[in-house]
Parts: structure tokens; C-alpha cells; sequence
């Protein structure tokens, strides 16, 4: 519980801090919008760096599709985005990716009696209710999943995410993965259309829906069902083990993905091979101009990013993200290098 | 040299009535201005998504980000059918409590209780979503629609309104907390009018042995007709446009349903939502359009109320 009313201090600390950041402007501060999901990491991040080095950070989150906009309109050194672009949108704007952290996502459910980790669910029935095809918990393909447990004959209600999200893509890109019939018909985004269910505003709208209509379910970050102490589910993996989502399965995940043959990093951390990887992971993603009008502050940012991957794993699991593996930043610091350069073609980070 | 010194005062006067007269000009003209502006923006900010759908996005229930197709039957719905719901609450017991106030209560009374009403005018929208969502859904969930699922669910016709599961929150509870939210403007707009009504009209139907029921029907509503009309229109207003405490309640589903307990959505509400994470120029353009839409029906429904005041006007002409 301490760790959640740590990340509350940290949006209030951060938020105090960013006060002062606004009115000591200093030339060095580095500025980025975007995502809201690392928001805490990234605070809690910036207010350790500017403690050792003085440059601050001022980060705005606004959400990803704002990230992607500001970057493009160079109002900021950086954008943050949960949905990674492809190889091909990031050539077109000149744009290069790289992951920051990642963090889980579980389903949370409101069933009486029901117990946290105490039933399983696999792709294919998380698929078919979102699709509206299994509508009561006492279903015969919940029931196979779960032998022993008592169901209740209760009507499932959806609960997903109302406003566009990079929860949701990832979420929505599972489910493609293994659902062919969601892949043709909602597919996947950072909104799609739901065929049933409510819609919350933010995490902690889809957790308050959840916590209030019984036999509702609801895919939320894992820190907010730690949060509010929902009940989450097992989940299957995709060699058929049944996991609790903790720090060692979602890392698990991170770790199976083939980083090295991922155009531009763009790799979706669902639905990865091992028996321990959790299905529902994601990375968060961090964009920069592959020309840079203004080098120093983008060494800033390389410096900032540098620093958090030697130094931040330890403050990233105190508030439930999930670190980048070593052998993934050896790659990011390659890219930084290979990718990022000034008008005149030298290398920013060096 | 005095002479020249007035004729010049009147000079510098009447330029001073002029450049006065110039300014306010100025002023008028720029919110003219500054609406045809928006018009003008919002169309062109709509036009990818209208080349795209044409008239189709007018009746097409489509609401998908993936596919790239867009249409407003469910948010027009929404916004018309919570905006309805609130009038039915709101006018009727707004009248209560204006008559109340002006013509019934004790003189000590009409102050704090006219405080209070203006009081509640004063409270955010978004306290007023938190309490629907927190306090208020959870009610209507366990105790009220049930009991409208069972009873005017099976009825043929507006059963169709009352179908599915009583989740609390849906088109009919945003239009419940809408009708709460607008009752303040409604009712304090009803109080002042109802107030400035001569004493002697009121007096004389008294004094010809009228009810208090039939002086406020037959001389205290046809005086204030206008007012009346406009302080509904004022609470339509707030209603259409209302967007934190509906997004709160409403569900926002972006699937079509008749059944005012289903999850449903505004324009606002989807506005809301989706505005900030939308990609691709087609759906911006068509969360636009969803805009310019909301600028039509309130602009159609400020000239329909004037409408109204003119065709009540003329027949009053008649009847003397």
C-alpha cells in the first residue's frame, strides 16, 4: 500500500515541483509532452536528476495522440507516446522511438466472493466478452477454465476505456492476437469500438465503474487495481500457463521480445513467448526529431533518458514499472547514436 | 472667445458621442463577427469527414475509429434524448419552486430559499457528475429501475425505453442529473420574472375571486410568457452543452440503443473523450462536424423558441 501512497506523493511533489520549474526557467530545462501513463516515472525521475545535476524536466502530460502532435510541431525536445509508430510514420515525420519503461495491464473483475488471482481467463474468452458472444459468468467456457470455483449466474457487464488511450491499444492488440474475429471486427487502436459495455474516463474511471457495477470486468494498469485493491484475474500465457501478474511476469514478457529486429523499436510486448510472460504488457515510448535544430537540449534529453535507465529501475518498481533490460538499453543507446544528429549530420549523442 | 470655446467643446463632445457610438458598434459587430468566425471554422475543420460520409453521417450509427467510419445518429440522440429527460424534470419543478417563492411563501422565508436556489447554480458541473456517479447511480441501480424494467418494460411501445440491465448509469440518469443541474437557471429566471408581474393585475383577479392556481395560470404566465420561454431556454442550453457531469454518468458507449438504461454518449461527452487521443484527419474532422452538428441544434432551437414568442405575440394582437 506504501508504494501507491508513494506514487500520490510523487504527482503532488512533482506537480509542486513543476511550479518552480515554471518560474526559474533555466536555458538547460528539458521540456516533453505526451503520455500520461509514465507521468509518476517520469517525476519521480526528473526530481532525483534535477537533485544531482540541476536540469530540470517539464513534463506535460497530455496524453499520447498530444504528444505525437506537440512533437511534430517542435513545441517540445520530446514527445511520449504509448503506441509506438510504425518504422514507416516515423520516416515520414522524421521522428525516431525509443522505449522508456513498460508497465502491466489486468483485468479486474466485481464478483462477490471471488478472491484476487482466484480465476483464470484465457485470450479467447476475454476476446468473446468484449465481443459480447459470452454474456453471463456462469458461461460453460468460463466454467472449464475455472473447475471448483463457484460462478455466479450473474449478466457480465464491459467496462473499458472511453477516452482514446494507449492502455487501450495495447489491450485491443492483445485481444488481436488472439482473436481473429476481434482483429476483422473492432480491431485495434487507442479507441476502437466496443460492441458492448460502459466506457470510463482514465484509469480510474474504468476502476470506479468497475468497483461499482457487480459482475463487471475491466482492463486497468496494474498499479490502479493495486490502488483501489481490486480483484484481478489469472491470465493465460501464450504457451498455456496460467500467471498472476507480478514485477517477474511482466519482465518476463519484456525480456522474450526481439528487441534487436524491431524496426524503430516498434514492438508490442503482448502476447510474447515463455511460459512466465505475462500476455498484457506494454512499453511506453519516448519520440525525438532525427534532425535536431537545437543539439544541446536534445543531449539533454538523451543524458536525462541515460541516466534513468542506470539509475531509475529501482524508483520505476517502487511504483510498479517495469525497468528496460539491460540488453535492451545497450540497443537504445546504439539507435541514439546511429539516429539523432544535428543540421550539420554529427552525431548528437557520442 | 467664450463662444469659440463652446462651439469647440460641442465639437469635441459630439466626436466623443461618435467614437462612443463607433466602439460599442464595434463591440456588436465583433460577436457577429466572432460567430461567423466559429461557423466558418468548424466547417472547415469538418470538411474531410464531410467529403467523406456526405449526408450519410446524418443517419449512419457507425462510430469506428479503426475502420475510419463516422456517423452521429448515436451522440445526436444522446445529447437530444438527456436534453429532453431534463426538461421534464426541470420545468416542472422550477415552476413549483418559482410560484412557491413569489407567490406563497412567508416573507422571511423567500430569501434564504431564493439564496440557496442561486447557490445551486453555483456549483460545478463536475461535483455535480461525481455525486451522479458515486451517490446518486447506485440508487437508481438497486431500487428505481428495476422497478421500470419490470413495469414499463413490457409495455408495447415505450417498453422499447426501458430494456436491459439496471446498471446505474446510462442516458437516463445523465438526463435526471441534467434536469437537477438546470432547475437553478430555470427557476431563478421564473422567480424574477414572475416577480416583476403589477400587483394590480394580480390584485383584481384576486379581488374577481380567482384561486392562486388560476392567477398564476391565467394572468401571472400569459405577462411573463417570454421570460418564461427564456429561461427554459436558457436551462436547454446548459443542458445540450453540458459535458463533465454527463461524461461522468452517461456511460459512453458509442453503440446504438433506444433504451434510455443503456450506456449511450453526447456530443459533448464524446468530444470529451476522444478529442484529445484522436488520430488520423478523419476522425478529427468528424469529431468537428459532431461539433458544428451541436452549433446547428442549438441555433435551431434558439430560433424555434423565438419562433414560438413571435406566433404567441401575434395571436395576443388578435384577441384585443
Amino acid at each position: 500500500m506504501s508504494v501507491f501512497k508513494s506514487r500520490n506523493l510523487i504527482i503532488a511533489s512533482a506537480m509542486a515541483y513543476g511550479m518552480t520549474v515554471a518560474t526559474a526557467a533555466f536555458a538547460t530545462d528539458i521540456t516533453g509532452a505526451g503520455a500520461t501513463f509514465p507521468y509518476p516515472i517520469y517525476s519521480k525521475w526528473a526530481e532525483a536528476y534535477k537533485a544531482k545535476t540541476g536540469v530540470g524536466l517539464n513534463y506535460q502530460s497530455i496524453g499520447s495522440g498530444g504528444g505525437i502532435k506537440q512533437i511534430n510541431a517542435k513545441t517540445v525536445d520530446f514527445g511520449a507516446s504509448d503506441m509506438p509508430l510504425t518504422a514507416e510514420d516515423l520516416q515520414k515525420s522524421g521522428l525516431m522511438q525509443f522505449p522508456a519503461v513498460m508497465g502491466g495491464e489486468v483485468l479486474a473483475v466485481n464478483l462477490p466472493g471471488i478472491k484476487k488471482g482466484e480465476i483464470k481467463l484465457s485470450g479467447k474468452v476475454i476476446a468473446d466478452i468484449y465481443l459480447g458472444k459470452i454474456k453471463n459468468w456462469d458461461d460453460p467456457a468460463i466454467k472449464a477454465l475455472n473447475q471448483g470455483i463457484k460462478l455466479p449466474d450473474t449478466k457480465i457487464t464491459v467496462v473499458h476505456r472511453s477516452d482514446g488511450s494507449g492502455t487501450t491499444f495495447i489491450f485491443t492488440n492483445y485481444l488481436s492476437k488472439v482473436s481473429p474475429e476481434w482483429k476483422i471486427k473492432p480491431g485495434m487502436g487507442t479507441s476502437v469500438n466496443f460492441p458492448v459495455g460502459v466506457g470510463g474516463k482514465g484509469n480510474e474511471g474504468v476502476a470506479s465503474y468497475v468497483q461499482r457495477i457487480k459482475g463487471s470486468i475491466g482492463y486497468v494498469e496494474y498499479a490502479y487495481a493495486l490502488q483501489n485493491n481490486m480483484v484481478y484475474t489469472q491470465l493465460e500465457s501464450r504457451d498455456g500457463t496460467f500467471l498472476m501478474p507480478t514485477m517477474k511476469t511482466f519482465q518476463a514478457a519484456a525480456a522474450g521480445a526481439d528487441w534487436e529486429h524491431a524496426p524503430g523499436f516498434y514492438e508490442i510486448l503482448t502476447n510474447e513467448e515463455g511460459k512466465d510472460s505475462w500476455p498484457i504488457t506494454g512499453a511506453t515510448f519516448i519520440l525525438m526529431h532525427t534532425v535536431q535544430e537545437k543539439p544541446a537540449n536534445a543531449k539533454e534529453v538523451l543524458k536525462f533518458y541515460s541516466w534513468a535507465y542506470d539509475n531509475g529501475a529501482k524508483m520505476a518498481e517502487e511504483l510498479v514499472y517495469v525497468p528496460m533490460p539491460a540488453s535492451v538499453v545497450k540497443l537504445i543507446r546504439e539507435s541514439w547514436k546511429e539516429k539523432i544528429k544535428d543540421t550539420a549530420g554529427n552525431s548528437v549523442w557520442n | 472667445m467664450t463662444k469659440l470655446n463652446t462651439a469647440s467643446r460641442e465639437k469635441f463632445q459630439a466626436f466623443l458621442d461618435l467614437a462612443f457610438k463607433l466602439t460599442t458598434r464595434f463591440f456588436a459587430f465583433a460577436v457577429l463577427a466572432l460567430l461567423a468566425g466559429i461557423i466558418i471554422e468548424l466547417f472547415i475543420g469538418a470538411m474531410p469527414s464531410i467529403k467523406a460520409f456526405g449526408w450519410k453521417f446524418f443517419t449512419s450509427t457507425d462510430w469506428d475509429p479503426v475502420n475510419v467510419k463516422f456517423g452521429s445518429v448515436i451522440q445526436v440522440y444522446g445529447t437530444l434524448v438527456t436534453s429532453l429527460i431534463a426538461l421534464l424534470i426541470g420545468i416542472p419543478v422550477s415552476f413549483g419552486v418559482a410560484l412557491y417563492l413569489t407567490e406563497l411563501s412567508p416573507k422571511w422565508l423567500k430569501r434564504p430559499l431564493g439564496i440557496a436556489i442561486e447557490l445551486l447554480a453555483g456549483i460545478p458541473s463536475i461535483i455535480y457528475g461525481m455525486w451522479g456517479l458515486f451517490v446518486f447511480a447506485p440508487h437508481l441501480a438497486d431500487h428505481f429501475q428495476p422497478w421500470l424494467i419490470d413495469h414499463l418494460g413490457p409495455i408495447p411501445g415505450i417498453g422499447m425505453l426501458f430494456q436491459g440491465a439496471p446498471m446505474g448509469i446510462g442516458m437516463l440518469t445523465a438526463g435526471i442529473i441534467l434536469g437537477i443541474m438546470i432547475i437553478p437557471f430555470i427557476a431563478s429566471v421564473m422567480r424574477d420574472v414572475f416577480e416583476i408581474v403589477p400587483p394590480t393585475l394580480k390584485e383584481s383577479a384576486y379581488a374577481v375571486g380567482c384561486t392562486t392556481w388560476e392567477v398564476v395560470w391565467n394572468v401571472v404566465l400569459p405577462y411573463t410568457k417570454i421570460g418564461v420561454v427564456g429561461g427554459i431556454m436558457l436551462g436547454l442550453g446548459r443542458a445540450l452543452g453540458e459535458t463533465m457531469a454527463v461524461t461522468f454518468v452517461i456511460g459512453n458507449a458509442q453503440n446504438f440503443s433506444y433504451s434510455l438504461l443503456d450506456p449511450g454518449s453526447s456530443i459533448a461527452s464524446t468530444l470529451a473523450n476522444e478529442f484529445n487521443e484522436a488520430y488520423g484527419d478523419v476522425y478529427t474532422s468528424a469529431l468537428i462536424e459532431l461539433g458544428l452538428i451541436m452549433f446547428v441544434i442549438t441555433f435551431v432551437v434558439l430560433a424555434l423558441s423565438k419562433l414560438l414568442l413571435f406566433q404567441l405575440g401575434k395571436r395576443e394582437g388578435e384577441k384585443t
